[in-house]
């Protein structure tokens, strides 16, 4: 028999019993339906103990890799602790090292953990201002390779938190977070797969950290990241990523303006436009796509018509105001 | 000709391959692919590999009221007829390319057109 640890309260699960018909049994209401791992409705995840990899086989790695499980597929040899999957929402505390414009309306927030922090390059964090207030960022910083974590901030009109940060949050300051979260991150491994990365606005924050995590473990196969503004003040980190290309033989960069003139360098359309225009043929690719819901959940559906395998898909869409939790698997 | 029907296709792998040919051909529909905007893919896929398990004659625990209350606000948008027959043809079509027997073909067909009254909250 293995224990169940399950917010702070310890369930006995039988030999053979699922996750979800122990903590059923023992009265937990816990989300569920097919119970046949179809449905992914009783996903949880493991904090601690080992997870049968069966357990997490319908998963995609991303997800696996947090430690997200199907309740109903999961028969524990030795005791878990267990937490819904959008539990587990603990702030920290953060040091602003450096808050810049890198573009007119684009910050670069750097912040120092107090603590360190475990994450993938292309995850997200909650910032939290002293009064609640909270927003998600993604971040652009690539742990081994940054020492802080970098968050790129859209300054919107009227916008409570951009502003605050823009105009108010200076170095020293200290904020609270939470996180990482989201499962769009670069995974290593397949090395020689093509890698098509899409994202407009600050959606190039996570792109940004996802190409450097990809190159630094040696991806060598071509990684395109296309990033798309509607005015040329959009496109920021310009010089830093022609300098990435002149370094890099196999990443490619292609900034895109569709709402301005043709402006030398740069595709006069939309950077998921360009992206499918470019590459009719994407079976076996692997696909980023960050940014404003609509370019996101359109290029998600055309990207799968094309051939992409669903799993290969990652897919990171910015909703304003809303404070994100974990994205269902 | 012996064993269940979802023996007799092939099972979970049947499944497996099935899912994405049939999702492929419901969201390129412009028919029917409205009612697939604003929702999670995977979750969506999920739900494909679900119906088709059903349809397949494979283990499943959904019954007739889980198929209305999941269906009732899409046909609050105007789901009908036209719609589910659309799908259906994306499952034949989907069976045809699989190359499955006509006959355990239509033991599916059969099965799918059982769902009917549920899905259209008829």
């Amino acid at each position: 028999m293995a224990a169940i640890a399950f917010r702070g309260v310890e369930y006995e699960c039988r030999e053979s019993e699922t996750v979800l018909d122990a903590l059923l049994r023992q009265g937990v209401a816990l989300p569920h339906s097919c119970r046949v791992g179809q449905c992914l409705t009783c996903v949880l995840r493991g904090l601690d103990g080992l997870v049968p990899p069966e357990a997490q086989a319908p998963l995609r790695e991303t997800l696996r890799r947090q430690g997200y499980f199907l309740a109903c597929c999961c028969r524990p040899q030795s005791p878990l602790t267990v937490s819904l999957p959008d539990e587990g929402a603990i702030y920290a505390r953060a040091r602003v090292l450096e808050n810049e414009p890198l573009a007119p309306l684009v910050w670069r927030l750097r912040l120092q953990p107090a603590e360190p922090i475990d994450y993938s390059a292309g995850q997200f964090i909650n910032v939290r201002r002293a009064d609640g207030l909270s927003r998600s960022y993604s971040l652009a910083s690539v742990p081994g390779q940054d020492a802080a974590l970098e968050v790129h901030v859209k300054r919107h009109t009227g916008g409570a938190m951009s502003t605050w940060i823009s105009d108010d949050l200076k170095p020293g300051a200290e904020v609270d977070f939470q996180g990482p979260n989201g499962a769009c991150f670069y995974v290593p491994g397949r090395p020689e797969q093509p890698l098509l990365l899409v994202g407009n606005g600050t959606g190039l924050a996570p792109l940004y950290g996802i190409a450097r995590a990809a190159l630094a473990v040696g991806h060598s196969g071509p990684i395109h990241l296309y990033h798309g503004s509607r005015h040329a003040e959009g496109l920021y980190l310009r010089d830093e990523l022609v300098a990435m290309a002149t370094a890099h033989a196999n990443f490619h960069y292609t900034p895109c303006l569709s709402g301005s003139p043709d402006i030398s360098g740069c595709r006069p359309q939309r950077a998921e436009a360009a992206a499918f225009a470019d590459h009719a043929d994407l079976g076996g690719w692997r696909l980023f796509l960050c940014g404003c819901p609509p370019m996101v959940t359109g290029a998600q559906r055309q990207a799968y018509l094309a051939g992409v395998d669903l799993a290969d898909i990652h897919a990171d869409s910015f909703t304003l105001r809303e404070l994100r939790t974990e994205p269902r698997p | 000709m012996s064993g269940s029907l979802f023996e007799r296709v092939g099972g979970a792998a049947a499944v497996e391959a099935a899912v994405d040919l049939f999702y492929r051909k419901v969201l390129a529909d412009p028919k029917i692919n409205n009612f697939f905007d604003d929702v999670d893919m995977d979750e969506q896929r999920a739900k494909q590999k679900s119906f088709l398990t059903v349809v397949f004659g494979g283990p499943n625990h959904y019954s007739g009221k889980d198929l209305r209350t999941a269906h009732a606000p899409l046909v609050a948008q105007g789901l009908d007829g036209s719609h589910f027959d659309a799908v259906a043809g994306h499952l034949q079509a989907t069976l045809t390319e699989l190359g499955v027997a006509a006959d355990v073909a239509q033991e599916i067909m059969g099965i799918a057109a059982g769902t009917r009254n549920d899905v259209l909250n008829a």
